[in-house]
């Protein structure tokens, strides 16, 4: 599938501290804060950039069209070329690859890639109706009308297919708000046990108010480079080694119930009687996995994978993605957690800044930040930006960052790399 | 040609809600009226009317739709209606506790998918008459629906069948 591609590196990052509403900055000025920490951090100046793709999921929430070109505008990046990538909670994965294509294609040396979302204009339920707008509108929407319970019923089947427990899904949230609490970004660090989550609001059964990320104000800024601009521009580029990216039908409704694609790692016996992906696993995740597992030459992920951060919009989501990204088998996503293996000491360091969960969802931004914590991660530079060393691997090699849109309909799988 | 210095525009008493004075925080109201065709899947909505689910069939590869798609996912082809059984099963569920603005109100409601024999894909529907601690996956649910229409994918709904209380 692949042609030739240039090398594409990225050179440095900025996030802003996501909180539920942060009325003092709008969009524009946010994402500015982020753009100025990143291009402070190699010492860049606007002439250097060539270009930037703007990362953005609603038109709903500000009920602004164009917030887009209004941010390349703030920034001062007219007139170079820029676009929007849009495709719901995977925006930000989305954008970041588009920011990869400009550079491998040889149009841009330098690349901007900016995200945002200003959810706190409307009220958390009003905000829950705009999401759910990103499901079919005919006959989804009208039905459910809620993601939340979209994503219950695929954690009810995975439960059913697999004897995943609701515990299992309560350490997910306890390991991710733990993290949280050395990220100075995070919005919601908190030092939980299992009860509490188990006792928390039941929203959708099986998942409770600590099941489910927050919606969130924020910006993130991720500034890619070809190879010779980045060695130009930093000591520690960071490589993008492997992408990959999947669909999958709107409607849940319409998922197939056909054969596991399979990775390296795994075989047609480990799957005799699953029936895939029905409603229980995401096809998109792992379609994504295998591209950029190819490209990057991946062919034992959990051996080969130092940190991930992943899209845990809810706990059980988390689940179903080590399945989907192979660190496990299909139906052992609970028993991973439960052994500690994805914690920051484990096998894998999964979400080791708080995930979607605890670090916010602004859902342009969710992506590009996830891009941010693990190439400071892999740059080994986490002291440096949280201002504290607890959440830095010792000697990361390579990462990969996943983002997910509604019930797994678009997913973007990344792989990045240390190169020295 | 009007040349008025004294020109003066027109007061009113409508004013702004501020929420908030620093930042300076307004609250503004948006409403709209949609005129929304269901287009190639109008035939669904209308089969409601008549107690009819209707599901579509790939004329070429014959996969089987619960849901209406007027092409098929499977090999592009072109499908035709077919009536969908009246009873099926619970593939999964859940209960909404909490929900959209617009169903808010509605909570808590079930969501189930179901399977129907023969089928290839499932059906979102709401369900009631159990509570969540009475449903399970496999569970014998049938079509019910709504006299009066809306127009909408809930004017089909579902209930357990006499069986789904004796089995578990």
């Amino acid at each position: 599938m692949s042609g030739e591609r240039r090398n594409v590196y990225m050179v440095s990052g900025g996030v802003t501290k996501f909180a539920k509403a942060t009325p003092n900055m709008d969009f524009r000025l946010r994402v500015k804060k982020a753009f100025d920490y990143a291009m402070n951090d190699i010492n860049a100046d606007l002439s250097m950039i060539d270009g930037s793709v703007a990362s953005y999921f609603s038109d709903h929430f500000q009920r602004q069209l164009m917030s887009g070109i209004m941010v390349q505008d703030y920034l001062g990046l007219t007139p170079k070329p820029s676009k929007r990538i849009e495709g719901g909670g995977a925006t930000g994965g989305l954008a970041f690859q588009t920011g990869y294509e400009e550079i491998a294609s040889g149009r841009m040396d330098t690349c901007v890639v900016y995200g945002f979302e200003t959810m706190s204009h409307v009220n958390t339920w009003k905000g829950n109706e705009f999401i759910a707008l990103a499901s079919d509108t005919n006959f989804d929407y009208p039905v459910g009308g809620f993601y939340t319970g979209y994503y219950a019923m695929m954690a009810v089947r995975h439960m059913y297919e697999f004897g995943t427990t609701v515990e299992q899904l309560a350490q997910v949230s306890v390991k991710n708000h733990g993290n949280a609490i050395y990220n100075p970004y995070s919005q919601s660090p908190m030092k939980l046990t299992v009860e509490d989550v188990r006792n928390s609001p039941m929203v959708s059964y099986p998942l409770t108010r600590l099941d489910i990320c927050t919606m969130s104000d924020g910006a993130a800024v991720a500034i890619l480079a070809s190879e010779e601009k980045a060695f130009e521009l930093t000591d520690h580029p960071i490589l993008i080694k492997g992408i990959g990216t999947g669909t999958d039908s709107m409607r849940l409704s319409d998922r197939p119930f056909g054969k596991v694609p399979l990775l390296p790692n795994e075989k047609e016996s480990d799957y005799r009687n699953l029936k895939y992906p029905g409603v229980h696993s995401f096809r998109a995740g792992r379609t994504a996995a295998k591209e950029a597992y190819e490209m990057a030459g991946i062919t034992d992920p959990l051996k080969e994978i130092d940190a991930v951060e992943l899209h845990d919009a809810y706990t059980s989501s988390e689940i179903q993605t080590y399945e989907d990204l192979g660190f496990c088998k299909y139906g052992e996503g609970g028993q991973f957690v439960e052994e500690g293996k994805a914690d920051i000491n484990g096998e894998v360091a999964v979400n080791f800044s708080g995930g979607l969960l605890a670090s916010g969802h602004p859902v342009g931004a969710t992506g590009i930040m996830q891009a941010v914590f693990m190439f400071w991660q892999l740059q080994r530079s986490i002291k440096k930006h949280f201002g504290n060393d607890k959440l830095q691997l010792t000697n990361p090699k390579r990462g990969l960052i996943h983002s997910h849109a509604g019930t797994g309909t678009y997913v973007t799988v990344t792989v990045m790399e240390a190169v020295r | 040609m009007t040349i008025n210095p004294n020109a003066k525009m027109p007061e009113s008493q409508q004013g702004t809600e501020i929420y908030n004075f620093d930042p300076l925080i307004v609250k503004y109201h948006y409403e709209i009226d949609y005129i929304h065709s269901y287009a190639q899947d109008s035939e669904f909505f209308k089969a409601l009317g008549q107690k009819k689910l209707l599901g579509s069939k790939c004329k070429k590869c014959g996969y089987v739709y619960a849901t209406p798609r007027a092409h098929c996912m499977m090999c592009g082809a072109e499908t035709e209606w077919y009536e969908l059984p009246k009873e099926g099963r619970i593939h999964s569920f859940t209960t909404c506790y909490f929900g959209s603005e617009e169903f808010l109100p509605e909570t808590p409601f079930h969501l189930v998918l179901v399977e129907f024999d023969g089928v290839n894909s499932l059906f979102l529907g709401r369900l009631i008459g159990a509570d969540t601690e009475d449903l399970y996956i496999g569970m014998p649910i049938r079509a019910k629906f709504r006299r009066n229409l809306k127009i909408s994918p809930t004017d089909v709904y579902f209930v357990p069948t006499e069986e789904a209380g004796k089995k578990k």
